[in-house]
């Protein structure tokens, strides 16, 4: 039995390619909120942290976090399919690695996720975001961003396998895209309600952009990179675990 | 080695629920097998166990002499499913899909495979549209021509006619009748009598998770008493009164 892992992800690509929409609107819904965001309530926030922010880098994180909380409901709609058309089965039944199907949907959606989130740093850089920060700096932005993306893709592989329908499928993402309203991501957290705001600074979200934020305007980040790296991994973990189970039931 | 499945007390329940209740049957090299029954009768559970899709509860099953449980790396190497559903890429064209498993099989010349199976299955003029623009008949016709892939020696065809119009079941006979002699086994289940009849060397009838009857279809036949002469008064049918009202006597199409 060998794996199959790139060729069946080259089949999964063939799929985005010839329907881009899947990764424009991933990135569509981002951009406007973030023209919202800039040249809606930006002002506002400014007034109220000072004028010498860079607004647009500082929700920019959020974003892209919010990017790829939709990017990932397309893998569960993507995996749910080949479940329902019978695909599924039929490469199971195969002589080829059994966890190559899944592993090429993994793939597929990291791919797609960080296509999304390149477009949309495009916007911003015509909006006016600037980064003086180093390669290194870049790198472990990058990086937690994968992680978040690959966390969250093993959240999706569990409804994409025991969905009964395409909304069953899908509808886990909702709360994931909304998290970062939920965060630091858009205005400190330091107006909000005590128990709002207890919510927001403990959050996984709410580490991942500060630390995100704080690499790309080259400023110290502290302790909040081990947090988020925390956050990524566990989600991860029992993810993982809880999608393997399923696989397994699904693929005897 | 003259048997290509072999099935032995097999069983599966799901929760509460015994599907298969201890089912045997053998298929010879080369025979095309019907597993008839109707709907909830186990025959796609028993198809999924013989495809290593499903681990059985008890009793045994193996293809070309490899038991299903213990050797299904085997098995997979041996066999090609065509599921209830024709599990067929709907975004890639006729071609990419038999690409596709051609690649995954790691066949010879994969170019060549797929030109004479799209040529064989009569899909040369569709082999650049995308599958998700063929017709039902056409859908099934690219599913059975993956299945091909590689030249496997038994074949399972789930269901290969339901949900399709009779055109589309007539096309998917042909293809059935076409791969008989060609020395691959067949096993293919179905709910229709008619298609037992028109494509089977031996039918089994699966009926409450047992096998009740099995045998040719001249057997079959046997198992029930003479033909008898009625006797009946012909009422015309809603078809024939429509068509005489509206004027159109005789010349239903």
């Amino acid at each position: 039995m060998k794996n199959n892992t790139g060729v069946l992800t080259g089949r999964l690509m063939k799929h985005i390619l010839r329907s881009p929409d899947t990764i424009i609107t991933v990135a569509l819904t981002p951009i406007a909120m973030m023209l919202m965001f800039v040249y809606v309530f930006g002002g506002a926030v400014r007034m109220s942290m000072g004028t010498d922010v860079n607004y647009i880098n500082y929700q920019l994180p959020g974003i892209l976090l919010m990017a790829i909380a939709s990017g990932i409901a397309y893998t569960a709609y993507r995996l749910f399919l080949d479940m329902q058309k019978g695909l599924f089965s039929r490469f199971n039944s195969m002589p080829i690695g059994r966890s190559s199907v899944l592993w090429s949907h993994v793939l597929t959606s990291l791919v797609s996720n960080m296509l999304s989130v390149v477009i949309i740093f495009f916007v911003a850089l015509i909006m006016g975001f600037r980064s003086s920060a180093g390669i290194l700096n870049w790198l472990a932005a990058s990086g937690i961003l994968v992680l978040y993306t690959l966390a969250l893709t093993w959240i999706a592989v569990i409804p994409g396998l025991t969905a009964k329908s395409m909304e069953g499928a899908s509808a886990f993402s909702y709360p994931l895209i909304f998290l970062p309203f939920l965060s630091s991501a858009f205005v400190p957290t330091e107006t909000m309600p005590t128990v709002v705001r207890v919510f927001a600074e403990n959050q996984p979200v709410t580490s991942m952009v500060e630390s995100i934020r704080s690499l790309l305007n080259s400023e110290p980040v502290g302790n909040d990179i081990w947090v988020a790296l925390a956050w990524c991994i566990g989600i991860m973990a029992v993810a993982y675990i809880f999608a393997m189970r399923a696989y397994k039931r699904k693929a005897a | 080695m003259e048997k290509a499945i072999e099935v032995k007390g097999l069983r599966k329940s799901f929760k509460d629920i015994e599907v298969l209740k201890g089912v045997d049957f053998e298929v010879k090299r080369g025979e095309i097998f019907a597993l008839l029954g109707s709907n909830g009768a186990g025959k796609t559970t028993a198809v999924n166990i013989l495809s290593t899709l499903l681990k059985s509860d008890g009793g045994t099953a193996s293809i070309c002499g490899f038991d299903v449980s213990r050797q299904s790396g085997k098995v997979r190497e041996n066999i090609s499913l065509t599921g209830q559903f024709a599990a067929v890429d709907e975004i890639l064209t006729g071609r990419e899909n038999i690409l596709l498993i051609a690649k995954l099989r790691s066949v010879p010349k994969p170019d060549q495979v797929a030109d004479d199976l799209l040529k064989r299955f009569g899909l040369t003029d569709a082999a650049n549209k995308r599958a998700g623009a063929y017709s039902g008949g056409m859908k099934r016709r690219l599913d059975i021509a993956m299945s091909l892939v590689g030249t496997p020696s038994v074949i399972f065809l789930d269901e290969p006619t339901t949900g399709l119009d009779p055109q589309g079941r007539l096309e998917v006979w042909k293809t059935v009748k076409e791969l008989a002699g060609s020395g691959v086994t067949i096993l293919l289940t179905t709910q229709y009598l008619d298609e037992a009849e028109q494509l089977a060397d031996k039918i089994a009838i699966l009926n409450e998770g047992k096998i009740i009857a099995n045998g040719t279809l001249e057997e079959l036949k046997k198992l029930f008493p003479p033909a008898k002469k009625e006797y009946i008064e012909k009422q015309p049918t809603l078809e024939e009164i429509f068509l005489a009202i509206i004027g159109k006597g005789g010349q239903s199409k």
